[in-house]
């Protein structure tokens, strides 16, 4: 072929020769993404093998094959339903606590006439984003020591009886969603603001004129502009419904067996099968599962989206 | 409005300040417990238990921290060297792939967007990912773990494409390539200038995630000596026999103030944050804006 016509072509070899710079610039984020996303997903052969560290025939590539048996192990061993319904759970009520929270602050926010109050306690919620999980189990630990902690020494004031949250699972139920609002609801209601500030004020004194009242607009005219970006962050979250937020529950509950079923979700079961027990099958199928499902999911949110309104999808 | 505040207004603000008043308490709440535990004695938290009253105030835990523990020092450098390293080579690469990504003239654009896109989507799970790094990569145990896992995130170099669409009019774009300026000139001269404000609120963002990485270093690091903080952290507060850590650095006479050294630690290992936390919340609340108004 003439050169001249590789340059014309609509290929991205063409598009290379015409734009060597440009490529050259995203050549390093090309490469990190090949290595650190794109070469461990071939890794996905590890679910069908029988895994092997050390020895002749070992490795990712170089273990032999077993077929479905890892996957059967993984669904045999009861361990599936109970951690797949445990992280869609936990996640639908985070989501739910999260979404009214976020709304609720950022709308009354709004409201609000203190610009120093505004601006204060705006600071104070967004503080708990910064802090990593470690942090908030450490925090979380000051609270609840069955023995030191802030709460238990109050209920032992009071003449109750201390709280033993770290053998009882029906507390986590409670404790996890707090948690979770506690740190991202700064977050979140930030992002609510920003598209209330986004409002045409018209709207808002047109109906002052048509003698709407304060809740009446928050009803008729806040909520209804603010489906978009609710609509937008929803399918993201629903997108990883199958995805735990693995740094709180490992760094919250660690390996504690006595709240392990109220718990076990399907990121730290991999890390226990991974890092723990070097099961290695396991692992990998259960990935596998989670990664099958996520994917499938996304592509429902998203087709759903977007024969309801086209806008709103993400793809 | 101001003159007439009727009925709906005020009931709206009682609720208002009540509710943000109280969420805001909520949120704070815990960061002053354990300030002020953390400067308490170690006697009187083992009889009291935790308090929001500095009482028996004392320094034990932190000059202990301070004077004997090589670890917290040896993490602090790692954490420092990290963060700032990695954020740097994160936000420069990010921010040129992001220009790439806008520029025109690419007509594959779309297609490598999706290329950075679909990994979010889909992944090989962390089994594969553990054995590449550890295996196949031969990362463990090193620095570049540590730098290198953290490094890229597919949404904040989307953010910052679509942060260059709005900022940057095509006009300047094309009038520089006329002077004849090059890709990588005009991306120099032109977009970085234009784009502080936005390297400043990912670049926060970047930084953070680097600072607060404590998955990292546990997957793939056992040596000591490269240790971050909040991996410190972590191990101090999961092994309840904090002289197993410690005792390479510390003379076994030594009764260690336990209980105030885990809250002294975390101060230590937090710290950071928020002493620049008030100076960039702007920051990282445009941010946020930015990133909402997604395109």
């Amino acid at each position: 072929m003439h050169p001249k016509s590789i340059r014309n072509g609509s290929g991205i070899l063409a598009d290379i020769i015409r734009n060597p710079m440009l490529y050259l610039m995203f050549l390093p984020v090309a490469v990190y993404f090949l290595i650190f996303a794109y070469w461990p997903m071939t890794g996905i052969v590890m679910a069908f093998k029988d895994f092997r560290y050390h020895g002749k025939h070992s490795g990712i590539y170089g273990s032999p094959w077993n077929g479905f048996e890892n996957f059967e192990y993984f669904f045999k061993s009861g361990k599936a339903l109970l951690v797949t319904q445990n992280t869609m759970v936990y996640n639908l009520i985070f989501l739910v606590c999260y979404t009214v929270f976020s709304l609720l602050i950022a709308i009354l926010i709004a409201e609000l006439s203190g610009k120093i109050f505004k601006r204060v306690t705006q600071s104070f919620l967004f503080l708990p984003y910064f802090i990593s999980w470690v942090t908030v189990a450490a925090f979380f630990y000051n609270f609840f020591s069955y023995d030191y902690g802030f709460v238990n020494h109050l209920l032992r004031q009071l003449g109750a009886s201390p709280l033993d949250v770290y053998s009882n699972p029906t507390y986590w139920y409670c404790i996890l969603p707090i948690l979770y609002v506690w740190k991202w609801v700064g977050f979140g209601s930030v992002l609510y603001l920003a598209a209330i500030l986004g409002i045409d004020q018209d709207m808002y004194e047109a109906a002052t004129i048509d003698g709407a009242n304060r809740f009446q607009k928050i009803i008729r005219i806040t909520l209804p502009l603010l489906k978009p970006t609710m609509f937008i962050l929803i399918l993201l979250a629903l997108g990883r419904i199958m995805r735990g937020e693995f740094d709180m529950f490992y760094q919250l509950i660690g390996n504690n067996g006595a709240l392990m079923d109220a718990t076990d979700i399907i990121d730290t079961l991999v890390f226990r099968s991974l890092v723990g027990t070097q099961d290695f099958g396991m692992a990998s199928s259960v990935g596998v599962y989670q990664s099958v499902l996520t994917f499938i999911i996304i592509l429902i949110a998203n087709a759903a989206v977007r024969r309801y309104e086209k806008d709103y999808a993400l793809f | 409005m101001n003159s007439f505040r009727t009925w709906d207004t005020r009931l709206l603000q009682l609720i208002g300040y009540l509710f943000v008043g109280f969420m805001g308490l909520f949120a704070l709440f815990p960061f002053v417990m354990l300030l002020v535990s953390s400067f308490s004695s170690e006697s009187y938290i083992l009889r009291n238990g935790y308090t929001l009253w500095p009482a028996e105030l004392s320094f034990d835990a932190y000059s202990y921290i301070f004077k004997d523990a090589a670890q917290v020092f040896s993490s602090y450098k790692i954490s420092i060297f990290v963060t700032a390293g990695g954020t740097a080579i994160s936000l420069l690469l990010s921010s040129m792939a992001a220009y790439v990504l806008y520029r025109k003239e690419v007509r594959c654009r779309n297609a490598l967007a999706f290329y950075l896109f679909f990994t979010t989507l889909f992944n090989g799970g962390l089994a594969p990912y553990y054995i590449m790094i550890s295996n196949y990569l031969h990362l463990k145990n090193t620095i570049w773990v540590l730098l290198l896992t953290p490094m890229f995130n597919v949404l904040y170099i989307l953010i910052l494409r679509s942060f260059i669409k709005g900022a940057i009019p095509d006009a300047l774009v094309e009038s520089a390539k006329m002077d004849g300026a090059g890709d990588l000139r005009i991306f120099g001269r032109i977009v970085l200038p234009l784009l502080k404000p936005a390297l400043a609120s990912i670049g926060l963002f970047i930084a953070l995630g680097y600072w607060n990485d404590w998955w990292t270093s546990m997957m793939f690091v056992e040596k000591p000596g490269l240790y971050p903080l909040q991996y410190l952290l972590y191990r101090m507060l999961s092994f309840v026999n904090i002289s197993d850590q410690f005792s390479e650095h510390v003379s076994s006479y030594i009764v260690l103030p336990k209980e105030t050294f885990k809250l002294a630690l975390t101060v230590v290992a937090t710290g950071p944050i928020l002493l620049v936390y008030p100076f960039v919340q702007k920051y990282f609340v445009s941010g946020v804006t930015i990133g909402a108004v997604k395109g």
